[in-house]
């Protein structure tokens, strides 16, 4: 187990090296002089852009650009934001865990409605329900996320008043971070009713965000149980007589899992996009729409700083869906 | 959580649940966060709204709703004959705010305002490269050349001399960067090794004390019980609940989780309209959208040419279809909530038919040109795509050919300021501070060719009536000359002045006393919410 895991911490260094270029690349290959965006209509002269460019150390060819980034990030320093010269590093932690938050809430009720849904649809294959899921689940992974999102809250927050219209928590509560879990910095705060709303806040993004992966969960898990329901050793464990809740739970399903938690691994990716245009929606502080932004502005630091980031954090989850194959299924563990 | 933030959210939740709620607490959903809290390092309005105007106060005011200005911390000021010297009598027992690591031990003098400006304008100023510190706008409008220094006479005068006369400077001291900062704070942060407290804890003079800032998510703010100007403000709590989409607001708006919102959906302005439960509040924005032909290239040098065009646009189609009625149009370069505005213009006729004949008898014959729309959104321009395509219908009725072309952003501001720009372009301006000088000098001005004027423009007649202008303190004379350049102006017809766009601020029923500002800032000072 050791050796696998060590060789799957050794193809992250490349992984790492790559990304950390594409990051640095990919903000500076976009059109548009961060300088002259940021004089608008006024613009500057000739001079001034060249003490700025100095500056912001845009002078200096882009390979030494490159290394200093490099030597930064290998120490822990992402750089200053151009626009709020705050750490790259302070922002990225401050806003973090909302969108952890809301990605955890969005993955579990993805996963607890998504598994059984597809498991359901692939014993009744062919079935009323099997079509009417799978072509919910087909619906649910081509809605825009903006429609989508503005339809809910205007019909739960708007007609009905069920669920606020967006933040994290009413404005009444007013506590200091400890963790940034909304939830759990309600619960500690100890005022009356905090954790409530913090919970009711949460409603609407989670389900907006969930839509997506719950609806690729739901097919991936009804078409890998659909395979695994073939094999032979299905047939046998139906003809010792066993119950169809045990073959298809227990026999069925745990081999199934295995494409099924790829799915799931890879829906952080998913889950990071999305966040971009629920947090928008929903005045949610997190990640999403700190990049976004910072796109817009052009401040090459949080972009870049952002990028290696999230991509720290995708390629983690699948080190450890990686890890978990290894678990379900020893052959995989073995072969290595 | 300090005992600061204990007592604030005892005064909030006091405030909120008690039955006099909604009077004691004003939200504002804002359309994004503040870069940070020091105005002087920003230029973006969603920052000023947060840091200059509620926390801060200048030397010289703008009367709320109007581009006049009015005594704020100095009572009065006088120039000297040669316009060069200004000298400003600051008033006395204005108190600073105080937080958890800083009580004042003085009130408001010279030291101030002596700091804040130093600080923009001196290289070797200890806190001129704090907090990345690039002076945007102090250096967008010239102050490094214009102050020659700032001294302080006693500690209630400080006199500004001046490299050369300039009239705006006074407008120039009522803008967000001339936002007056404790000088005893800034020592205080410098010597505990955390210099950019200042623009992260705000201490001002204004009528709001800063409480806490959650990036993204909310800004809290309490009244400043101590506040120089008697029974102001009349909240005792402001909170700006950010929330970037504007169909959110609007929810926001009507569910009653904020009171006042800004940069409405143009779409939705009939409906908020109708609802009884919102109040729209409209006036028209300190801006102008144009398009700018370039006076260098031929046939556009040729001012009977230029004014055929104008002719042919159709400028009420462009207001129905791409401002969807919230803009008006412009006439002059200059909007009309602008002193100085010549109202006694006519403007060009729509008039195919004249136009063309008039591009015939120049012998401008089978012109082809291209149109430059602009690839972003902005007040004075809502689509500069669909705006170019009206164009180009209208052009190709006087038999003038169009090619629209357009550049990201970055590209479009850099590539348009070329002498030998190929085409004429769709842009606009914003007014700073309210001074015609910040129209007409910026965007029309011999000096401002290769940049911020992209007509590439330089008229003798009109450049002296400006200059003359610049220099002039008499306010009714200023207003003449201004006058006389918009006439001229007309006739030469650099641009094609398109349309001022409508500020639409959609509030609750409850609140009182809101005054939509032509320089586009949301302030709440003299705001009060009916029970």
């Amino acid at each position: 187990m050791l050796r696998f895991f060590l060789s799957r911490l050794l193809t992250f260094i490349p992984t790492f090296i790559g990304v950390t270029l594409v990051s640095f690349a990919f903000i500076r290959l976009l059109p548009g002089d961060p300088i002259i965006v940021m004089a608008g209509e006024r613009g500057l002269t000739d001079e001034r852009y060249a003490e700025l460019q100095e500056k912001f150390g845009f002078d200096r060819p882009l390979a030494v650009q490159f290394w200093e980034y490099l030597t930064g990030v290998v120490q822990g320093d992402l750089g200053e934001s151009f626009v709020t010269n705050r750490p790259v590093w302070d922002e990225f932690f401050a806003l973090f865990p909302a969108t952890l938050e809301l990605s955890i809430c969005a993955i579990i009720i993805a996963i607890l409605l998504g598994i059984p849904a597809g498991v359901i649809a692939a014993v009744n294959r062919g079935k009323f329900f099997d079509r009417a899921l799978m072509s919910t689940a087909l619906v649910g992974y081509s809605m825009p996320i903006f429609w989508w999102a503005l339809l809910l809250i205007i019909v739960f927050s708007g007609n009905l008043g069920w669920t606020p219209v967006s933040g994290r928590i009413d404005l009444l509560y007013f506590f200091d971070d400890v963790t940034g879990f909304m939830l759990i910095d309600s619960l500690l705060s100890g005022q009356d009713g905090a954790f409530r709303s913090a919970a009711r806040h949460l409603i609407l993004p989670s389900i907006v965000l969930a839509t997506i992966p719950l609806a690729v969960i739901a097919r991936q898990t009804r078409s890998a149980m659909l395979e695994v329901l073939s094999e032979d050793y299905i047939r046998t464990a139906r003809a010792k007589g066993l119950s169809s809740g045990r073959v298809n739970g227990l026999h069925a399903l745990r081999n199934a899992m295995i494409p099924v938690i790829t799915v799931i691994g890879l829906s952080v990716g998913t889950l990071m996009a999305g966040a971009i245009l629920t947090e928008s929606i929903f005045s949610w502080p997190g990640i999403g729409k700190w990049m976004v932004d910072s796109i817009f502005r052009r401040d090459y630091p949080v972009v870049q700083g952002g990028l290696l980031l999230i991509a720290l954090i995708v390629m983690l989850v699948n080190l450890i869906v990686d890890l978990l194959y290894g678990l379900i299924n020893p052959r995989i563990r073995h072969r290595e | 959580m300090s005992l600061r933030q204990i007592l604030a959210t005892g005064s909030v939740l006091a405030a909120l649940t008690a039955g006099t709620a909604s009077a004691q607490t004003l939200v504002y959903c804002s359309e994004g966060s503040p870069e940070g809290f020091d105005p002087a390092l920003y230029t973006a309005g969603t920052t000023f709204d947060a840091s200059s105007q509620a926390i801060y106060n200048r030397l010289v005011e703008f009367k709320t709703g109007t581009t006049e200005t009015q005594p704020g911390l100095a009572e009065s000021w006088e120039v000297s004959e040669d316009g060069l010297e200004y000298t400003f009598k600051l008033r006395a027992g204005v108190q600073f705010h105080s937080n958890d690591q800083f009580t004042p031990t003085r009130d408001f003098n010279a030291d101030d305002v002596v700091f804040t400006f130093e600080r923009q304008r001196l290289d070797d100023h200890p806190y001129n490269a704090v907090s990345g510190g690039t002076w945007e706008y102090f250096e967008g409008m010239s102050m490094p050349d214009l102050v020659k220094s700032v001294e302080k006479v006693d500690d209630m005068t400080v006199k500004f001399v001046l490299n050369r006369p300039e009239a705006p400077f006074v407008a120039n001291m009522a803008m967000d960067f001339a936002s007056v900062l404790s000088a005893e704070y800034a020592d205080a942060m410098m010597a505990a090794g955390t210099p950019e407290m200042l623009n992260q804890a705000p201490i001002g003079t204004g009528p709001f004390t800063f409480v806490a800032y959650q990036k993204d998510a909310v800004i809290r703010y309490s009244a400043n019980a101590d506040y120089w100007v008697e029974g102001l403000p009349k909240v005792e709590n402001l909170v700006f609940a950010i929330t970037p989409d504007a169909s959110v607001r609007y929810q926001k708006l009507q569910a009653g989780e904020c009171h006042v919102m800004p940069y409405p959906n143009p779409a939705d302005i009939e409906a908020m309209k109708a609802d009884e439960g919102i109040n729209v509040l409209e006036q028209e924005g300190l801006n102008v959208g144009y398009l700018a032909y370039n006076t260098t290239v031929a046939p556009y040098d040729n001012a009977n040419v230029r004014k055929a065009l104008n002719m042919a646009i159709d400028k009420q189609a462009i207001i129905d279809v791409v401002f969807q009625g919230s803009g008006e149009i412009a006439k002059n370069p200059l909007p009309p909530t602008m002193w100085s505005y010549n109202d006694a213009i006519e403007d060009d006729p729509y008039d195919p038919e004249t136009a063309k004949a008039m591009l015939e008898d120049e012998g401008v014959t089978d012109l082809s040109m291209k149109i430059w729309a602009m690839p972003v959104q902005r007040p004075y321009n809502p689509n500069a795509r669909r705006m170019a395509e009206l164009m180009q219908e209208d052009f190709a009725k006087v038999g003038v050919d169009v090619e629209i072309v357009s550049y990201e952003w970055g590209e479009y501001l850099d590539r348009s300021r070329a002498l030998d720009r190929d085409g004429a372009i769709l842009l606009g301006w914003t007014g700073d501070n309210g001074d015609p000088d910040n129209f007409l000098a910026v965007l029309l001005g011999c000096d401002g060719r290769e940049n911020s004027n992209r007509a590439q423009w330089c008229y003798e007649p009109f450049e002296e009536l400006i200059q003359e202008a610049k220099v002039t303190t008499d306010q009714a004379k200023r207003t003449e000359l201004y006058e006389q350049a918009q006439v001229i102006f007309k006739e030469q017809a650099p641009w094609a002045t398109i349309a001022h766009s409508v500020v639409y601020m959609p509030v609750r029923p409850e609140v009182q006393g809101y005054q939509v500002h032509p320089l586009g800032s949301h302030i709440f000072t003299e705001v009060s919410l009916a029970e």
